[in-house]
């Protein structure tokens, strides 16, 4: 437990859950990242604009993150370039079937008690839980 | 406008939370699902802060007969437990845990290196393949 940061991962995700909490005060919208990036790759008259800004906050501020605090995105273990390219495929395909993901399932609809996200969030937090295992401890972390 | 300069805000400040956090290090992301080994838990205080404040202050908006900028909420309001929830949040899960990445933190990380780069292309290319399947099941 070399690694455990609980402070400052307590106040970021207090920042995620101020953030959820102003998109839904002024824009009525679910924070859900693979809902919003979803909805602005299939664009609706008058519901696109407000996506493209939250994702163009994320990205910017993200941006500046690197030039600021380039170890804050350290990769660690090493995975290949099939590898990321697999898991981006599943994560995009997955959240888009499954309709959220860590933010929408995970923080909004945990928050609301909702059936499906309860049961979305258990389902990708064990799903991940054996992807690792088998990863990490049966492959011995092979790329 | 207003409802542009606000997103742009709240995705500002999901940017930063999810960097305070930790959750842009896919290692970091990986020591957190990996229960059998070295575990970092530090991710399970990333959700219990954004539980803890959003549990509550969504709970305070919610009685406003509307949001600030727009005409009404839009809230899901699916109870259903189906077969495509558990499918999606089972490959997501496993491309979580392959890749370390979740849709925010791939986003925010966007600009750090190539992996990122990969990591985002391919989630918007399996979304749009989700979408066109989605749709010729449907017909």
């Amino acid at each position: 437990m070399e690694n455990f940061t609980p402070l400052s991962s307590l106040l970021g995700g207090a920042l995620i859950g101020l953030s959820a909490s102003i998109l839904l005060l002024f824009n009525g919208r679910v924070a859900g990242i693979s809902g919003i990036l979803g909805g602005a790759l299939s664009p609706a008259p008058g519901d696109t604009l407000w996506r493209l800004m939250f994702l163009l906050g994320l990205v910017s501020v993200g941006a500046a993150g690197v030039l600021i605090r380039p170890e804050a995105f350290s990769v660690g273990p090493t995975r290949s370039v099939l590898t990321i390219a697999l898991a981006g495929f599943l994560v995009g395909y997955g959240t888009r079937l499954g309709n959220g993901c860590t933010s929408g399932h995970g923080v909004c609809g945990v928050s609301r008690l909702s059936p499906r996200s309860l049961i979305a969030t258990a389902t990708f937090m064990a799903t991940g839980a054996l992807t690792v295992f088998v990863v990490q401890h049966v492959l011995r972390g092979a790329e | 406008m207003m409802r542009s300069l606000s997103a742009l805000l709240a995705g500002a400040l999901f940017a930063v939370g999810l960097i305070l956090g930790g959750m842009t290090q896919p290692g970091k992301v990986i020591g957190f699902l990996d229960v059998t080994g070295r575990w970092d838990p530090s991710l399970a205080f990333v959700m219990g802060g954004a539980l803890l404040i959003y549990a509550v202050l969504s709970r305070l908006f919610l009685r406003r007969p509307a949001p600030l900028f727009e005409l009404k909420f839009h809230l899901p309001s699916r109870r259903d437990i189906d077969r495509r929830l558990v499918l999606g949040a089972s490959l997501f899960g496993i491309g979580w845990g392959l890749g370390g990445y979740c849709p925010g933190p791939g986003l925010v990380s966007l600009t750090a290196g190539l992996l990122p780069v990969v990591f985002v292309t391919t989630m918007v290319l399996g979304m749009y393949a989700e979408r066109e399947i989605d749709k010729r099941l449907r017909t």
